[in-house]
């Protein structure tokens, strides 16, 4: 053992300084973060609308998000889909369900066309998920009818007999809340997302008397479908 | 009986933490057992939202990484840095600020999670006043420790205390950053970054809490107990400066390895999966310093249990950063990603090493801190065979659902159509998922055992006033 003991320079100075180790390994842990990370901030080619301005709806933050149109191109979530995208993160849906299709032959025919990253350009916090208990969701919006999806929340297997997700009775019990949906808002508009005045102060009428049901329906009802994608197009390389 | 390390360093800190971390492990191993049989069986859910999988998942993963992690890593660094250094730690009425402010944020935990209060970020989901709070607490925490350390009447700072460093500084980077969010209520908050970017760093935390919260600071564990519960030398001095500087460097890089394929630019992931491949070689080189610790003496397996857990964890480390690299190649991750075959591997880590390893080193550390021997060690046995059977059951459930599912998924009849529906695939995991509850209930069995085993070591050491002998016993002047 004590021919290898001996340590010499650097390494022997750190082992005597601790002001000196904290210093240094301080230093090496950030190089990696710093690199992988800083550039997705300021490389163009990230957003694929850089290159295809028309996946993104031009009217974002200038015309009311009222007068968008199914397939204008993607857009901040109407306060009633936000509400129930905010049910979805307190269930905690993306412990079990992906909201990121890979450019596989068979996820794009079970699930469509790959996600882009600027279809998630305006999601606080990011919903890709890490795990698919059941199924991608990033497409499912207009797969199945509000009916279909009022059922399967309260009870899955009345419709999907092998699922094993929980029932969630609760979200036809309980009303969004109107007074909270404005500070919501105005809390994302502060760190970017694109809401005009006149989007949040109609705000809580539009969630008015809905329930956590309406809401979470109006969520996944639009998920991928805002922009139109060509499958001619390469948006990524 | 040690008096002059009971009267000389504060040990009654360490032993609030060694046995927090037991009464943890029971929980989190508990939580985990139950929502891996609501997979199995829904009906276990019982239409209740605070019940509900998607609510008790974050408590599980909170449970056995903050509340069981977080309590052995702080027992077992205030116990080795004083030890190591030779000196009291720096401040004691800091480490009961730790102590008191680590057990709140769990007991915030508990609460707020059940209730839905969720930041939706894996591992980071507290909300916003409880990030404040475990951000003062760690860095109270990591202040205790470097002080400590520059009191230090010994030369050079030993290896242990490196790792434990290491994580703590990545710790604080990483939380400071991935928890970055706007308070719009008292409990509600939205992630300042979105989409890619925050799903970067989010998993740059990710992974970070994986390898620093549970591989360094496990290390520091490893680079402590196992020499002394062997009672030799670490093997090689070169090789501990090696592996402490390419896991500091390296690690930090992996995060991107989870995002590949996905709309992440596809160099950030590829460059994650390279250098996880080149992980390969420090993490082996960590093992291989720690089981060689044992050369010479590896007869001491069949008599001392406490050597049979941490010799164990390093098998299963050696495993898991041989399986994790293997996973980041990109055709391998295009299989396995999604399923439970990530489940499983993280569970060979946490069930088998980090577990495992923080088990060996609290049984070393409560006879230590309470001058007794183990109230019974054949029950110390027992735990063994009942951790490792359970982690084996656990992670060979999980390897062939998750290979399945990944093959099914992408499987093509001959007529070029998808073969199964995605129903199909859940219905086929469930023998699995049984098996998997069935695996974490043997595991969970032994960690009661380990609660009762040192329960009544306690006891035993109040009754025979050891103890109390140790802290009374004048000593002759130094």
């Amino acid at each position: 053992m004590a021919t290898n003991n001996q340590a010499t320079g650097l390494q022997e100075r750190m082992e005597k300084n601790i002001w000196g180790l904290v210093i240094m390994t301080a230093i090496v842990l950030s190089i990696g973060g710093i690199v992988e990370i800083v550039p997705l901030f300021t490389m163009k080619s990230t957003f694929e609308h850089n290159k295809f301005p028309e996946i993104v709806w031009d009217g974002a933050g200038k015309r009311p998000l009222s007068e968008w149109k199914t397939g204008d191109g993607i857009r901040p979530y109407k306060p009633l889909e936000l509400a129930g995208r905010d049910v979805y993160i307190r269930e905690g849906c993306y412990l079990c369900h992906s909201q990121m299709i890979r450019p596989f032959r068979d996820e794009k025919e079970r699930y469509g066309h790959y996600s882009l990253a600027s279809e998630s350009m305006f999601d606080h916090p990011f919903q890709w998920g890490s795990k698919r208990t059941g199924p991608d969701l990033a497409r499912v919006g207009g797969k199945y009818s509000d009916i279909w999806h009022r059922k399967h929340l309260r009870a899955p297997r009345s419709v999907v007999p092998e699922s094993v997700m929980p029932n969630y009775p609760w979200l036809e019990e309980n009303l969004v809340d109107a007074d909270q949906i404005q500070a919501n808002m105005e809390g994302l508009r502060a760190i970017g997302v694109p809401y005009s005045d006149a989007d949040i102060s109609d705000a809580p009428r539009q969630v008015e008397g809905k329930t956590e049901m309406d809401a979470m329906v109006a969520y996944l009802q639009v998920l991928g479908t805002m922009a139109k994608l060509d499958d001619s197009k390469a948006y990524r390389e | 009986m040690d008096a002059t390390a009971e009267q000389k360093y504060s040990f009654d800190v360490v032993r609030w933490f060694a046995i927090m971390a037991v009464v943890y492990l029971v929980v989190g191993a508990l939580v985990g057992v139950y929502i891996a049989s609501e997979l199995a069986w829904p009906v276990l859910n019982f239409d209740s939202p605070y019940l509900s999988f998607g609510r008790l998942r974050p408590l599980h993963t909170n449970a056995v990484i903050f509340a069981f992690g977080g309590c052995t890593l702080m027992a077992t660094a205030f116990y080795s840095v004083q030890r190591t250094c030779g000196v009291r730690l720096w401040s004691d009425k800091m480490a009961w600020f730790t102590f008191w402010g680590w057990n709140l944020v769990v007991i915030g935990a508990v609460i707020t999670l059940p209730l839905g209060l969720t930041q939706s970020k894996e591992y980071a989901e507290l909300e916003w006043p409880l990030d404040i709070l475990i951000a003062v607490v760690w860095v109270s925490y990591m202040f205790n420790f470097v002080m400590t350390i520059a009191n230090r009447k010994s030369s050079h700072i030993y290896v242990s205390n490196w790792f434990f460093l290491g994580m703590m500084i990545m710790i604080t980077y990483l939380h400071v950053v991935n928890s970055l969010a706007i308070p719009v209520s008292l409990f509600k908050s939205y992630s300042i970054f979105a989409g890619v970017q925050d799903a970067m760093i989010q998993w740059w935390w990710g992974h970070n809490a994986v390898g620093f919260y549970l591989t360094a600071g496990f290390l520091g564990i490893m680079y402590y107990f196992v020499p002394k519960q062997a009672n030799r030398p670490v093997y090689s001095y070169r090789l501990s400066v090696i592996h402490f500087w390419a896991l500091m460097f390296g690690y930090v890089w992996l995060g991107a390895h989870h995002l590949q394929y996905t709309a992440l630019p596809d160099w950030t992931g590829s460059l994650g999966a390279a250098v996880s491949l080149a992980m390969i070689i420090p993490s082996w080189g960590g093992a291989v310093n720690g089981m060689m610790t044992l050369s010479g003496a590896w007869d001491k397996l069949r008599t001392d249990y406490v050597l049979r857990f941490l010799i164990m964890s390093l098998a299963f480390y050696a495993m898991s950063t041989f399986e994790g690299p293997v996973m980041s190649i990109k055709t391998v991750n295009a299989l396995s990603h999604y399923t439970d075959w990530t489940i499983g591997h993280v569970h060979s880590g946490a069930l088998g090493w980090v577990a495992m390893v923080g088990i060996g080193a609290l049984y070393h550390l409560i006879t230590r801190c309470f001058h007794v021997e183990m109230y019974s060690l054949k029950l110390v046995n027992l735990h063994f065979w009942a951790a490792t059977i359970g982690a084996v059951i656990y992670v060979v459930a999980m390897w062939v659902s998750g290979i399945m599912q990944g093959l099914m998924w992408r499987a093509y009849d001959e007529y070029g159509t998808l073969a199964y529906t995605f129903a199909e695939s859940v219905e086929a995991m469930h023998p699995y998922y049984a098996m998997r509850a069935v695996g974490g209930g043997i595991f969970l069995f032994g960690a009661v055992v380990m609660l009762y085993n040192v329960i009544m070591t306690v006891r035993k050491s109040v009754s025979e006033g050891n103890l109390e002998q140790a802290r009374t016993t004048v000593l002759a002047p130094a």
